[in-house]
C-alpha cells in the first residue's frame, strides 16, 4: 500500500477538522484542570467534613474521567457502536467485581470487628 | 565470598534433597521407599519421555521441520493443533495421578501407601493441570483451529501474538512437568489458599511452581481471548451477521470475552502472593494487618467464570455435534445464543458461593446463591434445546453422539447438585466434603471433557485428513461414561457421610466399600484414555481406508466442512458470501458448494516468527529462576524478553504472498477430487466409502 | 472524508488506503480490548486498596505518608504529557512535518520522565518515613496499587524511545503511525487510571 494515499487530500475540509480536533483537546485539558484544581483545593484548604469530600471528589473524578475519554480518546456516540459497548461492558464488570468485593470485604470486616477506618 | 554463597548464586536454591529419590536412597524406611519411587518413576517418565522425543527427532533429523513448520507457525491451524497435543499429555499425567489418589483413599483405612504431603502434591497437581493445562489448552486449541474456518477467515486477527500465547501455556505446562524432577509441587490444591501458601508455613518452592506456572498461563490466556474476540468481530467473511455464526463461534467468543475479564483477577491474586512470597508483603499473611480472605475473594472471582470458561465451548461443541448427526438445523438458535449470554454475564455474579461460610454476612449468602441458581435457569433452556434437535431428527448413534447424550442425562444431575449446593444453608453441611468433589467433577466430566473429545471425534478428519476409528471410538465413550459415574457417585455418598475432600487416610470403615467403587471407576476411566489412544494408533495405521479428502465426512453445515481436509494454509481461496445460519447446508442445498470461483487473487498471510518459542523459553527461564531464586537467569531472560520485544517492533517484511496461480491450481486438484468423489449416504458415513463428500438427495439430508 | 467519521476510536488515521483502515480498524480495536482487560487488573487492585485501608498495623498511615504537593505536581505533569500526545496524534494525523511529531513526542517523554521521577522521589520519602510495603496491609495494598501505574508509565516511556527509533529508521510508515495511535491510547489510559489514584489514594486518605 502506498503512502502517499496517506496525505490529506482536501485542504479547507482537512484544515477546519484540524482546528476542530485541536480545540478539542485545549477544552479538554482546560476541563480536566478545573476538576483537578477544585477536588486538591478542597482536601487542602477545606474543613468540610470528611463524607461530604469523599462525596464531591468522587463525583469529579467520575466527571473528569469522563472527561478524558471524550476529549482525549474522542470515545463519543458517533462512532461505531461496539467500542462504546466495549468500554459501558467493563465498566459494568468493574461495579460487579470492585461493588462486590468491598460488599463482601467490608462486612466481613464488620463481622470480624475490625477497624474500618485508620 | 563463601563456596557456599557462590554455589547459591548459580544454582540458587537448589540441593540434592531437591531430587525425588534423595530422601529415600538417604533415609529408606518403608514410607520413603513408596513415596520415592513413585515420585521417582515419575521423574524418570518425564526425562525419558523427554530423551525419547528428543533422540527421535534427532534421529529422524527432524529438527529443522519441526522449527519451521511447527514452533515457529503463525498458522491458527496448527496451533490449535499444538494446544491440543499439550492438552492430552497433560491429561494423560493428570489422570494417573487421580488413580494413584482413588487408590490411596480406597486403601486409606489403615493409611494407605502414600504420605500425606506426597498425596497433597497429586491432589495439587491434578486440579492445576486439569484446569489450566488440560482443559483450558484443549478449548483453546479447539477454537483456534474451528473457528476462524467457520466464521470464514484465513486466520485469527494477531497470528503472532497466539503463536506466544502457545508457547506461553507451554512454557507453564513444562514448568508444572518439571515440578516432578526438580523439587517439589506445592501441597495447597489448585486454588493454593494463603496463609498455608505463604512462605511462612510453606518455604520451599512448591507454591512458587504454582505461582508461575498460573501466570504464564493466564497470561497466555488473556492474549488468546483478546485475539479470538477481536477475530470474531472483526474478521467474519462478508455477509455473516453475528446472528448468522454457527453456534460454536457464539460459544467461542463468549468465552474469549470471559477469558479477557475473567484472568486479571487472577492474575492480581496470584501476584500479590508472589510479593508477599519474595518480598515480605503482607496481603494475606495472619499478622500485620493481612488478610487471607481477600484471596479467596479475588481467587474466586476468576474461578467461576473460569468454570464457565471451560463449559461454554462445549456447551458450542455439543451444539454443533446434536445438530449435525440429528441432520437438522439447531433447534431454539436465538434463545442458545441468549442463553450463554446471560450464563457468561451470570457468572460474573455468583463467586461468593465458593465461600459461603467465610463469614460474611447472610444477606450476601442469600444474593450470590439466588443468582447461582439462576443460571440453571438458561442452562435448563439449553438442555431442552440440545432434545428438540434431536426430536424428529434422523440422529446417528456415533461417538460424539455418545458423549452428547451421556453429557445431557449426567450433566442434568450434576447441574442439580449444584443448585443443591447453591443454597447456603446446605453448603454449610457439605462445605469441604467429598459431596463438593463429586459436584464439580460431574459438571466437568460430562460438561468439559466429554464435549472436548465429542468436537475432537467431530474435526478430527476435518484436521487430519481421515476419520478415527468408530468402533474403539465408541468404547471409549462407553468406558468414559460408566467410568465417571463408577467413580464419582459413590462420593456424593461419602461426602454425605461426613468425608472432607483431600483426605488422605480415615478411620471409618463404612467408606471402604464406596470408596473401592470409586477407585474401580478411576481404573476404568484410565482404560478410556487408553482406548482413546489405541484408537489414535489403529486409525493412524488404517488412515488410507478412512480417507475423507473431500472434507464434509459428517454433512456438516458450517464453513469449515466447505474445505478440503486437511485445510489448505490460506483455508478459503476465496473469502465466501454469506447470506444464513448453516452457511454451508444452504450452499449444498443450492448446488453452489464446490463451483470454483470467478477470480483468484493473490492471498497474504503471515509469514513464520520465531518472536512466539522465543518469548516462550524466556518465559520459562524466568519463572524457573524465580521459582529456584537463580537470579542471574532471571535478570538476563527477562532483558532477552525486553530486547526481543524491540527487535519485533523493528520487524517490517512479517507477510509472505501465495500467488492466484498457486491457488488456482491447488483449489482445481481438489475440485477433481470432488468431481471424482461418490456421495455417500448417512448410512454410509463410517464405512471406507465415506470419502467426505455428502449425497444430498437423501430423505431428510437437508432439512 | 468531508464529514468526521470516526471508524475507532482515538485519534483516526487521516485519509487513508481502505485497506491501512481495516488493518487499523483490527489493531485499535484489539488493543482496546486489552486497555479494558488491563483496567480490571486495576480495578482489583484498587479494590484490594479499599479494603485494606484500615490494616494499618501500628505503621505509618496516609496522613504521615503522603504529600500533597508532590502529588499535584505528578498530576499536572501527567495532564501535560496527555495534552502533548494529544499534538503529536495531530501533528501524525495532518501530516505536518515529520519534526513536528517528534518534537512533540520527545516533549511527552519528557514530561513522563518528570512524573517518574517525582514519584520515586515521594516513594524514597515515604521509605525514609517508615513506609515500607513489609510494615503492613495497608502499605502493601499501596505499594502494589501506585508503583504498578508507575510500572505502567515507565513501559509506556520505553515503548516510546523505541518508537523515536522506529521513526528514525523507517520514517512514518503505517506500522510506526498505528503503533503511535495505540502509544497514545495506552497514554491518555494511564492518565485515567491517575484520576483513580489522586482521587482514593492520596485525596481520600488525606482528607
Amino acid at each position: 500500500m502506498s503512502e502517499r494515499t496517506d496525505q490529506i487530500g482536501d485542504r479547507p475540509a482537512g484544515l477546519e477538522l484540524q482546528r476542530r480536533e485541536f480545540y478539542s483537546y485545549v477544552s479538554g485539558v482546560v476541563l480536566a484542570l478545573i476538576l483537578t484544581l477544585v477536588p486538591f483545593g478542597l482536601v487542602h484548604f477545606g474543613h468540610a467534613p470528611v463524607t461530604t469530600v469523599y462525596w464531591v471528589i468522587g463525583c469529579l473524578a467520575f466527571v473528569q474521567m469522563i472527561v478524558h475519554f471524550r476529549f482525549f480518546l474522542h470515545i463519543g456516540f458517533r462512532q461505531k457502536r461496539e467500542d462504546l459497548q466495549l468500554i459501558l461492558f467493563s465498566a459494568v464488570l468493574l461495579i460487579i467485581m470492585i461493588g462486590g468485593t468491598v460488599w463482601i470485604m467490608g462486612s466481613l470486616a464488620g463481622r470480624m470487628m475490625l477497624p474500618l477506618q485508620p | 565470598m563463601s563456596t557456599a554463597s557462590i554455589v547459591y548464586d548459580i544454582i540458587g536454591r537448589f540441593t540434592m534433597h531437591s531430587l525425588p529419590f534423595y530422601d529415600m536412597v538417604q533415609n529408606p524406611t518403608k514410607e520413603n521407599l513408596i513415596n520415592g519411587s513413585i515420585a521417582g518413576f515419575a521423574a524418570c517418565v518425564a526425562v525419558g519421555g523427554l530423551v525419547i522425543v528428543v533422540a527421535g527427532i534427532t534421529y529422524l533429523k527432524k529438527w529443522r521441520w519441526l522449527w519451521s513448520e511447527w514452533l515457529t507457525s503463525t498458522d491458527h491451524k496448527k496451533i490449535g493443533i499444538m494446544y491440543v497435543v499439550i492438552a492430552f499429555v497433560m491429561m494423560g499425567r493428570a489422570i494417573i495421578e487421580a488413580i494413584l489418589m482413588r487408590a490411596q483413599q480406597a486403601w486409606g483405612l489403615d493409611g494407605g501407601f502414600l504420605s500425606p504431603n506426597h498425596f497433597g502434591q497429586l491432589f495439587s497437581t491434578h486440579g492445576t493441570i486439569m484446569i489450566f493445562f488440560m482443559a483450558m489448552p484443549f478449548l483453546i486449541g479447539v477454537i483456534n483451529y474451528v473457528m476462524p474456518l467457520q466464521i470464514g477467515a484465513r486466520d485469527v486477527s494477531f497470528p503472532v501474538l497466539n503463536s506466544i500465547s502457545l508457547m506461553l501455556t507451554a512454557a507453564g505446562a513444562i514448568l508444572i512437568m518439571a515440578s516432578l524432577v526438580f523439587g517439589q509441587f506445592s501441597t495447597g490444591g489448585w486454588f493454593g489458599y494463603p496463609p498455608y501458601t505463604e512462605a511462612h508455613f510453606l518455604p520451599g518452592v512448591g507454591p512458587d511452581y504454582w505461582i508461575w506456572a498460573l501466570s504464564l498461563s493466564g497470561l497466555g490466556s488473556t492474549l488468546t481471548g483478546i485475539n479470538f474476540a477481536v477475530t470474531i468481530f472483526k474478521e467474519r467473511a462478508p455477509g455473516m451477521k453475528l446472528f448468522y455464526m454457527p453456534l460454536f463461534t457464539w460459544a467461542a467468543l463468549c468465552t474469549s470475552i470471559m477469558m479477557i475479564f475473567a484472568m486479571p483477577p487472577l492474575t492480581v491474586a496470584t501476584a500479590q502472593l508472589a510479593l508477599d512470597r519474595y518480598l515480605g508483603f503482607h496481603y494475606f499473611t495472619n499478622e500485620l494487618g493481612g488478610d487471607m480472605m481477600h484471596f479467596v475473594n479475588l481467587f474466586w472471582i476468576f474461578g467461576h467464570p473460569e468454570v464457565y470458561i471451560l463449559i461454554i465451548p462445549a456447551f458450542g461443541i455439543y451444539s454443533e455435534v446434536f445438530s449435525t448427526y440429528s441432520g437438522k438445523a439447531l433447534f431454539g438458535y436465538a434463545s442458545m445464543v441468549l442463553a450463554i449470554m446471560c450464563i457468561a454475564i451470570l457468572s460474573f455474579t455468583v463467586w461468593v458461593h465458593h465461600f459461603f461460610t467465610m463469614g460474611q454476612g447472610p444477606s450476601i449468602n442469600a444474593v450470590y446463591g439466588i443468582a447461582s441458581m439462576l443460571i440453571g435457569i438458561p442452562t435448563g433452556v439449553k438442555i431442552y434445546d440440545w432434545m428438540w434437535t434431536m426430536f424428529r431428527g434422523r440422529v446417528r448413534i456415533t461417538a460424539p453422539m455418545i458423549y452428547a447424550i451421556g453429557f445431557i442425562v449426567l450433566f442434568v444431575l450434576g447441574g442439580m447438585s449444584g443448585i443443591v449446593l447453591a443454597n447456603p444453608s446446605v453448603d454449610f453441611q457439605v462445605h469441604n466434603t467429598d459431596f463438593l468433589v463429586a459436584h464439580f467433577h460431574n459438571v466437568i466430566i460430562p460438561g468439559v471433557l466429554f464435549g472436548l473429545i465429542a468436537g475432537y471425534h467431530f474435526w478430527f478428519p476435518k484436521v487430519f485428513g481421515y476419520r478415527l476409528d468408530e468402533r474403539w471410538g465408541i468404547f471409549a465413550a462407553c468406558c468414559w461414561t460408566l467410568g465417571f459415574m463408577l467413580a464419582f457417585f459413590p462420593l456424593y455418598a461419602l461426602g454425605i457421610m461426613g468425608l472432607p475432600r483431600r483426605t488422605v487416610a480415615y478411620a471409618q470403615p463404612a467408606y471402604v466399600p464406596l470408596e473401592m467403587a470409586a477407585f474401580g471407576g478411576a481404573l476404568l476411566i484410565g482404560v478410556a484414555l487408553l482406548s482413546l489412544l489405541i484408537q489414535l494408533v489403529v486409525s493412524y495405521l488404517h488412515r488410507d481406508e478412512n480417507r475423507v479428502p473431500v472434507g464434509d465426512p459428517w454433512d456438516g453445515r458450517s464453513l469449515e466442512w466447505a474445505c478440503a481436509a486437511p485445510p489448505p494454509e490460506y483455508n478459503f481461496p476465496v473469502i465466501p458470501m454469506v447470506s444464513d445460519r448453516d452457511a454451508f447446508t444452504a450452499a449444498k442445498a443450492f448446488g453452489t458448494a464446490y463451483l470454483p470461483p470467478a477470480e483468484y487473487v493473490d492471498i497474504t498471510l503471515p509469514k513464520n516468527a520465531a518472536m512466539g518459542p522465543v518469548i516462550g523459553a524466556l518465559g520459562f527461564a524466568i519463572a524457573f529462576g524465580l521459582v529456584w531464586h537463580i537470579w542471574w537467569l532471571v535478570c538476563l531472560a527477562t532483558l532477552g524478553a525486553f530486547a526481543t520485544m524491540i527487535v519485533r517492533g523493528f520487524a517490517r517484511d512479517t507477510t509472505k504472498t501465495i500467488p492466484a496461480a498457486e491457488v488456482e491450481a491447488e483449489y482445481e486438484q481438489w475440485l477433481e477430487v470432488v468431481r471424482a468423489a461418490t456421495p455417500v449416504t448417512r448410512a454410509d458415513e463410517t464405512r471406507p466409502v465415506n470419502q467426505g463428500l455428502a449425497d444430498q438427495t437423501a430423505l431428510g439430508a437437508a432439512s | 472524508m468531508s464529514q468526521e467519521v470516526f471508524h475507532y476510536p482515538g485519534l483516526n488515521l487521516g485519509k487513508a488506503h481502505p485497506r491501512t483502515h481495516a488493518i487499523a480498524q483490527t489493531t485499535i480495536f484489539g488493543f482496546w480490548v486489552f486497555l479494558m482487560s488491563d483496567a480490571i487488573l486495576f480495578g482489583l487492585v484498587f479494590s484490594s486498596y479499599v479494603t485494606s485501608v484500615h490494616a494499618t498495623a501500628g505503621a505509618p498511615g496516609p496522613k504521615q505518608l503522603f504529600d500533597i504537593t508532590s502529588v499535584f505536581a505528578e498530576t499536572l505533569l501527567l495532564l501535560a504529557s496527555s495534552f502533548t500526545f494529544g499534538m503529536a496524534s495531530l501533528s501524525m494525523k495532518y501530516s505536518h512535518s515529520k519534526r513536528r511529531l517528534v518534537g512533540w513526542l520527545v516533549l511527552t517523554l519528557v514530561l513522563g520522565a518528570g512524573f517518574l521521577g517525582l514519584e520515586t522521589h515521594d516513594f524514597l520519602t515515604m521509605v525514609a518515613k517508615g513506609g515500607a510495603p513489609e510494615h503492613s496491609g495497608f502499605l502493601s495494598a499501596f505499594w502494589d496499587l501506585v508503583p504498578l501505574h508507575g510500572l505502567h508509565v515507565t513501559g509506556g516511556s520505553i515503548w516510546l524511545i523505541c518508537l523515536l527509533g522506529q521513526i528514525k529508521r523507517y520514517g512514518l510508515d503505517t506500522r510506526t503511525k498505528l503503533d503511535i495511535m495505540r502509544l497514545a491510547l495506552f497514554w491518555h489510559f494511564l492518565d485515567i487510571v491517575w484520576i483513580a489514584i489522586f482521587t482514593v489514594v492520596y485525596l481520600a486518605g488525606l482528607a
